[in-house]
């Protein structure tokens, strides 16, 4: 199914992933049914802080700069709604450098849940209120509405693809994994097997050549220039359809620091890619409109851009995650009869996926990347902490039911009902 | 009667029950005649007892080892650079790992100060006249052995300075200190086994180790064992005979009645395990045994508290088993925090696979709390208000918990027998068997 009339130009999306957990506070045995808080929204603070000034700042005005010299740029961004929660508290001219970008039209948001969580594995339900906070919180902020949806961690199946559909998205992006594209390449747009749904597939060579690869001395390709870097783009562009290349945000300066030079390397990549004659920048939304897909991608079982598999064995692999999702999963109905709104919040950032990539006991280089990524010593640690605070949750859930159960029947009359309850656990900040 | 006592741990620097056990021993046997100079590794401020004399082995002056003062450079002994003003005076000894014969009583809990405690390296700094001054770290730390080796050396000096009438060493830490002390000395001596190498390990035992306990136990003119079960373990398999063994049960310290019972948040329904997180204690058959009762009492919440090698381990087994919102794993615990478990506990239980004695059970009848306790442990001979099973048998144990959970007539009665009894289970009573053993050796 090839396009009758080829573009002389063929295409290039851009996309960065903007992701901070709220990471939790020390919690342990005795602090069970204390209710204090669980969030350690000091360290949350430095790190958000830090990161800003190191990564998502400098980045930022980069792009600006770049953009308004280049108005040919595309950048897409996936911003998680704990990400710019936090920022929004902690660093809020990062938000403002984001409205920026957007004001510019070259930048453009992809939809995700809110609280970059596992949640379509446990209710639909669930998984579709966090993504339309997330649109919600897009819209209010950058006045857009996201038409593509990328799910936490490129995690996608094609039950997956069918709800995003439901919920009016044109496509979605995922991991373009060998197992699935079956000999195929993974720079064209394919389509979902029973829904119009587009799929877009990360070339995760390319992409990992930035993300990973970049500050590797002992790989062959070291050190990556912009000329190379371009050059490898354009032999593929000269070929096929579409390159997606997608990487975290905080590659850039957080871990890969300034000083490796990575920041001139995204400027000068960026230039040349603005003034190639052969690559076209675009954001996912023209992506839809101007390319056909080739053919049908059949995705049965969950993959993702995470670890070696790219399956969903970062989060679930072992036991211990699998429990502990598990007993979170369990609180659902009851956190939800309770009408609460700070105890709803609360179990959902328990959801985000960073919390079950802390246990991981895997070894090897993907253990380094988990740990890395983790506030523990040990997954054990993590483990033990997450389900203290769980434990706690699911007190104040019981606690919350009878106070309320006991508030209805004696002493208030219904209409003030919802302001008693939402005030029964004191919040320090707002989330 | 003046002894000569050589222990590894005293209050308050202990981590498991040999620091208790001397503390209790030694403050009872000071109630008759009995003097006692207690040696340890490692003593500070802290460490005080008016009923004796402690030594502390890091402030005795040893000579150098013939190895040490040919080789100061050798690969397993660095010298660190001296300050200038001390240059020829102080060479900084740090022995590199070697091995870890305790499970370390906490590699997880992070900050603890038991924890900081035990993973000092060992020092030894020298005075002028070629003698060292070994700077014990008085743990279970990677650098035992050396320790082990060191502490004999600081013995022979303290043998030769002090007059006493009986060498008494407690365990194999200290056993070879106890031998060195009674070649310079010609005295009796008594070594006290609170645990063997089978009971920590099973059938791994490392050899070094067992070496040791079987040379200490050879060397000695009597041997004291915490138990039944523990003698018959050094007549199996360190070939003791048995008239050289005598069985003297370890006491239970009076303890101050915490009077405010606390329910746990968690529940009013909670089991506890409270020990170190090692095979001796037989960890899994708990979590195997709680998997079964919460088949039927699905409320009941499970607490394992402190921690060892094995706790990886267990956390994974009970996350197989889907039981982790049921069980709680706390991590090392202060003392204040064992109170609070244990006020808020409904049943202890130690399922130990090989247990010399064991002074939890007794900690927890104390507290108020109902015990099981497993056949193969040395409390089992002197508790018999409790429910005993084999450890193995996970069936009686888990009907044992649940007996407990659903009559509470059973785990009243229990308890208040159970007290009677341990009232009378004393360390003036131990002290006495061992006053008569220390005159039948000197008459």
């Amino acid at each position: 199914m090839n396009l009758p009339h080829k573009p002389k130009k063929n295409f290039l999306n851009l996309y960065f992933q903007v992701h901070q957990p709220r990471r939790l506070g020390q919690f342990s045995f005795f602090d069970i049914g204390t209710g204090r808080d669980y969030f350690d929204d000091g360290l949350n603070q430095i790190i958000i802080r830090r990161v800003a000034k190191d990564c998502y700042l400098p980045a930022n005005f980069l792009l600006l700069k770049l953009i308004q010299k280049y108005p040919n740029i595309r950048i897409t961004f996936s911003i998680s709604g704990s990400a710019l929660k936090q920022l929004e508290v902690f660093a809020p001219a990062v938000v403002e450098s984001f409205q920026m970008l957007a004001a510019t039209g070259a930048v453009e948001f992809l939809s995700e849940t809110y609280y970059h969580s596992l949640s379509f594995l446990h209710s639909k339900d669930e998984f579709t209120s966090q993504i339309e906070k997330h649109t919600e919180k897009v819209q209010q902020l950058f006045g857009m509405r996201p038409t593509v949806f990328r799910n936490t961690e490129l995690i996608y199946n094609d039950d997956i693809g069918r709800i995003s559909h439901n919920l009016g998205f044109k496509g979605v992006i995922t991991e373009g994994i060998d197992k699935v594209l079956d000999g195929r390449s993974p720079n064209y747009v394919y389509q979902h097997p029973d829904r119009p749904t587009k799929v877009f597939l990360r070339n995760y060579r390319l992409s990992d050549d930035i993300a990973f690869r970049y500050t590797q001395k002992e790989w062959s390709q070291w050190p990556l220039t912009p000329t190379k870097y371009v050059a490898w783009l354009e032999a593929v562009v000269k070929k096929e359809e579409l390159i997606t290349l997608s990487m975290d945000y905080e590659t850039f300066g957080e871990h890969h620091k300034a000083n490796t030079g990575i920041f001139r390397f995204l400027e000068n990549t960026l230039t040349k890619v603005a003034k190639h004659k052969y690559i076209k920048m675009v954001a996912p939304s023209e992506a839809i409109e101007l390319l056909h897909p080739v053919d049908t991608i059949e995705v049965p079982e969950s993959i993702s851009w995470a670890d070696e598999n790219r399956d969903l064995s970062a989060w679930l692999g072992n036991d211990i995650q699998r429990d502990a999702f598990d007993t979170l999963c369990k609180l659902e109905e009851s956190v939800k009869t309770t009408g609460s709104t700070t105890l709803l919040n609360t179990w959902r950032y328990l959801q985000t996926s960073d919390h079950f990539y802390y246990m991981s006991t895997k070894a090897g280089n993907d253990g380094r990347v988990h740990n890395y990524f983790s506030p523990y010593a040990s997954p054990y640690e993590a483990f033990m902490n997450y389900m203290n605070v769980v434990s706690d949750l699911s007190l104040q859930i019981e606690k919350h039911k009878d106070i309320s159960r006991i508030v209805r029947r004696e002493f208030t009359p219904p209409e003030t009902r919802k302001r008693k309850d939402s005030s029964w656990r004191p919040e320090k900040l707002t989330f | 009667m003046k002894i000569l006592m050589f222990g590894w741990e005293f209050p308050p620097h202990i981590s498991g029950g040999l620091g208790t056990a001397c503390f209790g021993l030694t403050k009872s046997l000071a109630k008759s005649d009995t003097q006692i100079l207690f040696v340890v590794p490692r003593a500070d401020g802290e460490t005080t007892a008016k009923e004796l004399e402690i030594i502390n082995a890091s402030n005795i002056l040893v000579p150098l080892s013939s190895e040490e003062v040919k080789q100061p450079e050798r690969k397993h002994i660095r010298s660190t650079k001296p300050t200038k003003k001390e240059e020829s005076k102080i060479i900084t000894l740090r022995v590199n790992a070697d091995l870890s014969p305790y499970n370390s009583p906490d590699v997880l809990s992070g900050g603890t100060s038991i924890s900081k405690w035990n993973y000092q390296f060992s020092k030894g700094v020298v005075q002028a006249g070629g003698k060292v001054r070994y700077q014990f770290s008085g743990s279970y730390g990677p650098n035992l052995m050396e320790e082990v080796e060191r502490y004999a050396r600081t013995a022979t000096e303290i043998a030769e300075k002090k007059s006493f009438d009986i060498i008494h060493a407690h365990d194999w830490l200290t056993f070879p200190a106890g031998i060195a002390a009674k070649k310079v000395s010609a005295k009796p001596l008594v070594v006290h086994i609170h645990a063997t190498e089978f009971d920590r390990t099973g059938n791994t035992v490392d050899q070094r180790i067992f070496k040791i306990e079987r040379e200490g136990m050879e060397a000695a003119d009597r041997i004291i064992a915490v138990s039944q079960w523990t003698k018959n373990i050094l007549t199996k398999h360190y070939s003791i005979p048995p008239a050289k063994v005598m069985v003297v049960h370890n006491g239970a310290l009076a303890k101050k009645q915490n009077s405010d019972i606390q329910q746990l948040p968690i529940g009013k329904k909670v089991i506890t395990f409270l020990g170190r997180i090692t095979y001796q204690k037989g960890p899994e058959y708990f979590i195997d045994a709680a998997a079964k009762v919460l088949e039927k009492y699905p409320d009941v919440h499970f607490v394992m508290a402190g921690s060892g090698d094995l706790l990886p381990a267990m956390i994974e087994r009970v996350a197989r088993l889907r039981i982790s919102s049921q069980f709680h794993f706390t991590g090392f615990l202060k003392c204040n925090q064992v109170d609070k478990l244990w006020s808020g506990t409904h049943v202890y239980v130690m399922p130990s696979v090989s247990e010399p004695f064991g002074i939890s059970p007794l900690e927890a009848v104390q507290a108020g709390v109902p015990v099981i306790i497993s056949n193969q442990s040395g409390v089992a001979e002197v508790m018999h208000h409790v429910i005993k099973v084999d450890f193995w048998n996970i069936e009686a144990l888990a009907d044992a918990m649940c007996n407990l959970l659903k009559y509470p007539s059973l785990s009243k009665m229990l308890h208040k027998k159970s007290k009677e009894e341990i009232a009378n289970i004393t360390w003036d009573q131990a002290a006495k068997k061992i006053n008569t053993l220390y005159h039948e050796l000197t008459a």
